[in-house]
C-alpha cells in the first residue's frame, strides 16, 4: 500500500478563485503534500487583500495566480502548479480542471459559486466540489460546519454575508479555507465516492 | 404531503409545490441556493418547472457571497 504522502503526490486539485479562501486553501494543500495544483483567478493583488489573503506587500500589483504560485513554491518546492490568469465561466472550468479529482470553490460572488457547482455536478459527476459559504465577521466558531450533498461539500455557516458592517476577517476566512483543504484530504485519503454511497456523515 | 427537507420531515398542506414555492415557503431568502431533489441538482432557471410531491427528498443550502 502506498504511503499517504505518496498518494497525495499523485493527486491534482483545482482552486477556483485565489482570494481569501483560495490562497489560504492552496497553501494548506501544498504543505500537506498535494502534488499538483491548478489555480485560477483574473485579479491582481491589492493592498487591502493583505489583511486575509496569502500575499505579501511586495506582491501588490502582481497577478494573484503568479504571486500565489511563487508563495506555494516557497513552502513546497517540489509541487507542480498550473496558474491560469483568467475569469472562469463554464467553458474554462471544463477545460482547466479536467484532470483534477477535487475542485475547491473559492469565489467571492454567490452567483459564481453556483456556476461552478452546477457545471461540475452536471458535467463532471465523478469529481468533487468543496465550496465555501458564510464566513464573514468574527466569533461563532461553532456555527462553522460542513454539509454534504453527494459530490458537493459546503463549508461555512451558510448565513453570514460579507458587508461593510461585517467584513471578511483573517481568522474566520482562514478557518473555512482550511476546512475546505481538510475536506479535500479526507476525500482523497479515505477514497470517498462522488455518488455519496459511502456517506456516513455525522452532522 | 410529507417531504424530507435537509433530512428533516416536513408536513405541508397541498399535493405538490414547485421548487420556487417551496423555497419561498421555507424562507430560503438569499438569491443563490443549491437545490437537490432526490439527489439531482435543480438549476435556478428550472425552479418554476420542477415540482416536489409526497415522499420526495429535498436538500437546499444557501450560497453566501464572500471568499
Amino acid at each position: 500500500m502506498k504511503s499517504r504522502l505518496e498518494k497525495l503526490k499523485g493527486i491534482c486539485i483545482g482552486i477556483a478563485g485565489c482570494g481569501g479562501l483560495g490562497s489560504n486553501c492552496a497553501i494548506a494543500l501544498a504543505r500537506a503534500g498535494i502534488g499538483h495544483l491548478v489555480i485560477a483567478d483574473f485579479d491582481t493583488v491589492a493592498l487591502e487583500n493583505l489583511d486575509r489573503q496569502y500575499y505579501f506587500l511586495d506582491q501588490v500589483g502582481e497577478k494573484k495566480v503568479l504571486a500565489l504560485r511563487e508563495n506555494i513554491r516557497k513552502v513546497a518546492p517540489g509541487i507542480k502548479v498550473e496558474a491560469h490568469a483568467l475569469r472562469l465561466g463554464p467553458d474554462e472550468v471544463l477545460r482547466i480542471f479536467k484532470d483534477c479529482q477535487v475542485i475547491i470553490e473559492a469565489f467571492d460572488q454567490a452567483g459564481q459559486k453556483l456556476m461552478l457547482i452546477e457545471t461540475v455536478t452536471e458535467r463532471f459527476p465523478d469529481k468533487f466540489v468543496v465550496a465555501g459559504s458564510g464566513l464573514a465577521g468574527y466569533g461563532g466558531n461553532n456555527a462553522l460546519r460542513t454539509r454534504r450533498l453527494g459530490n458537493l461539500f459546503i463549508c461555512g455557516d451558510e448565513t453570514s454575508e460579507v458587508s461593510a458592517a461585517m467584513p471578511p476577517l483573517a481568522p474566520r476566512v482562514g478557518i473555512v479555507a482550511n476546512m475546505q483543504a481538510n475536506q479535500a484530504l479526507e476525500i482523497i485519503l479515505d477514497d470517498l465516492r462522488p455518488d455519496g454511497g459511502d456517506d456516513v456523515w455525522d452532522e | 404531503m410529507k417531504i424530507s427537507l435537509n433530512d428533516k420531515e416536513v408536513s405541508m398542506a397541498g399535493e405538490s409545490f414547485s421548487v420556487r414555492e417551496l423555497l419561498d415557503l421555507m424562507k430560503f431568502t438569499f438569491p443563490m441556493i443549491v437545490v437537490k431533489v432526490n439527489g439531482r441538482l435543480v438549476r435556478k432557471e428550472d425552479y418554476e418547472r420542477v415540482f416536489v410531491g409526497d415522499g420526495d427528498s429535498v436538500e437546499a443550502i444557501h450560497l453566501i457571497s464572500g471568499g
